[in-house]
């Protein structure tokens, strides 16, 4: 086991980890974060998404232990049930979710976008959208919702 | 899909890490893990420890000689993308990496890892020997200097000694009042692994005409095509003339220099060497 001192949504966090451990397993099942969700477990889907020093990586292609030293933003930080992030409202107001598994990652990655390129066209959006899969309701509710985003935004 | 056990060392020093390395013939570099560990959580990998190199100091851009730039091993690939300096000293390297993964597996990813790794269809091998840049690599007898179109020896093999470490990549100035770069790659899915892709970087003097072409593909064979002598008859072209013969004559050109690899490869890479020129020209501002 190795000591790893990271920063978890603004609280210091020491534990030890086996250095194979993923960050999306010591979120999941040391944190209980779960709103972190597990999908491909090898780069591919996305739903694993969290901010590392606030920039999207993929916590199933970190190891935990060189995440050391890092501050690490999961879902459960961003919003509130009472309070929605205005990209969580959009999902829910143009239906850009259904079961939800893959939502978690599609919020931190449209997060992302949107800090880099405020007014994203749909072909940026589905661009944006390459990395992160959904297999239930598809993409042309999340691609709407960051479409009417981008435009609430502009001067 | 879970790592194998390993053990996990974080050295603060190049010659630490060599060190370790040369000490287990088993051991593996980690630099941003978007290759290696997808290969560990298929078990396909299995290192019996993992050396990270990522407090080596390995993240600096910064001019060498003669107008080089000097980019860091571990430098992010989101990086590459986003520095503006990055996109003036080495246009290619800035349009390409915008292809290598997404943008959550850029910000791990680094330019020597992708380099190391030498997967096939990678982006950034082919980029580096297109444009006739060096790596540096550190062993336990020094450090060496191999141009990068020389490092890749076939599929996800290079040169490297398994106890070297690329610690920089030197990429040659820009040449020429005028320069164009374009890359392009087919992909059966957006942003998934290439079928093929050619990378195209052309110096131009003030008129609009070319001087020089730089040029290499990936998806014939195991390491990056150069094609920059295969792609000479851009030379003379200036702007104005008619692009259609030229570009044709480069689609037959790159086909000829892909002889050997898959058909299907074959065909992609006369096709994408002729877009990538044109798009090559169009960033320089001449019309093809």
């Amino acid at each position: 086991m190795t000591a790893v001192s990271l920063e978890v949504n603004g609280a210091a966090v020491d534990l030890d980890v086996d250095p194979r451990e993923t960050l999306l397993d010591v979120v999941r099942h040391r944190l209980g974060l779960t709103g972190t969700h597990g999908g491909c477990e090898q780069g591919a889907c996305g739903a694993c998404t969290v901010l590392l020093d606030g920039d999207p990586v993929r916590s199933c292609l970190l190891l935990a232990v060189a995440a050391g030293g890092h501050r690490v933003t999961t879902i459960e930080a961003v919003g509130d049930p009472g309070h929605l992030h205005p990209v969580q409202e959009a999902l829910s107001r143009y239906h850009g979710l259904q079961c939800g598994y893959c939502t978690p990652g599609m919020v931190l990655t449209v997060i992302d976008l949107l800090a880099h390129n405020p007014h994203p066209d749909e072909g940026q959006a589905r661009e944006a959208l390459a990395g992160n899969l959904c297999r239930c309701t598809g993409y042309a509710g999340l691609v709407e919702a960051i479409v009417a985003l981008g435009a609430a935004g502009r001067p | 899909m879970k790592p194998p056990p390993l053990d996990y060392l974080r050295p603060a020093t190049v010659d630490e890490a060599i060190a370790a390395l040369a000490a287990d013939e088993d051991a593996k570099v980690l630099a941003g893990g978007q290759s290696l560990v997808p290969l560990l959580a298929l078990r396909l990998a299995r290192p019996s420890r993992l050396v990270d190199i990522c407090d080596l100091g390995l993240e600096g851009v910064g001019e060498g000689k003669e107008g080089s730039i000097r980019v860091g091993a571990g430098v992010r690939q989101r990086h590459l993308e986003l520095d503006p300096a990055i996109r003036t000293a080495v246009p290619l390297l800035a349009d390409a990496v915008g292809q290598v993964g997404y943008p959550s597996t850029r910000n791990r990813g680094t330019l020597g890892g992708s380099l190391a790794h030498a997967d096939p269809v990678a982006e950034l091998p082919v980029v580096a020997a297109a444009l006739g840049a060096v790596a540096v690599a550190a062993g336990p007898s020094g450090t060496r200097e191999i141009p990068c179109a020389e490092l890749s020896t076939g599929w996800f093999s290079t040169v490297l000694d398994p106890a070297e470490l690329l610690t920089e990549v030197r990429f040659p100035a820009v040449a020429g009042p005028r320069h164009g770069a374009a890359w392009r790659e087919w992909a059966p899915r957006a942003h998934d692994f290439a079928t093929a892709g050619v990378g195209v970087a052309l110096d131009l003097d003030a008129s609009g005409t070319c001087t020089a072409v730089h040029a290499a593909a990936c998806g014939i064979g195991g390491s990056p095509l150069v094609l920059s002598d295969a792609l000479g008859s851009v030379i003379g072209f200036a702007a104005g003339a008619d692009p259609t013969a030229l570009l044709r004559s480069v689609a037959t050109a790159a086909r000829e220099a892909a002889a050997g690899g898959e058909e299907d490869q074959v065909e992609l890479v006369g096709l994408l060497a002729a877009r990538a020129v044109a798009d090559a020209l169009a960033s320089a501002g001449v019309a093809a």
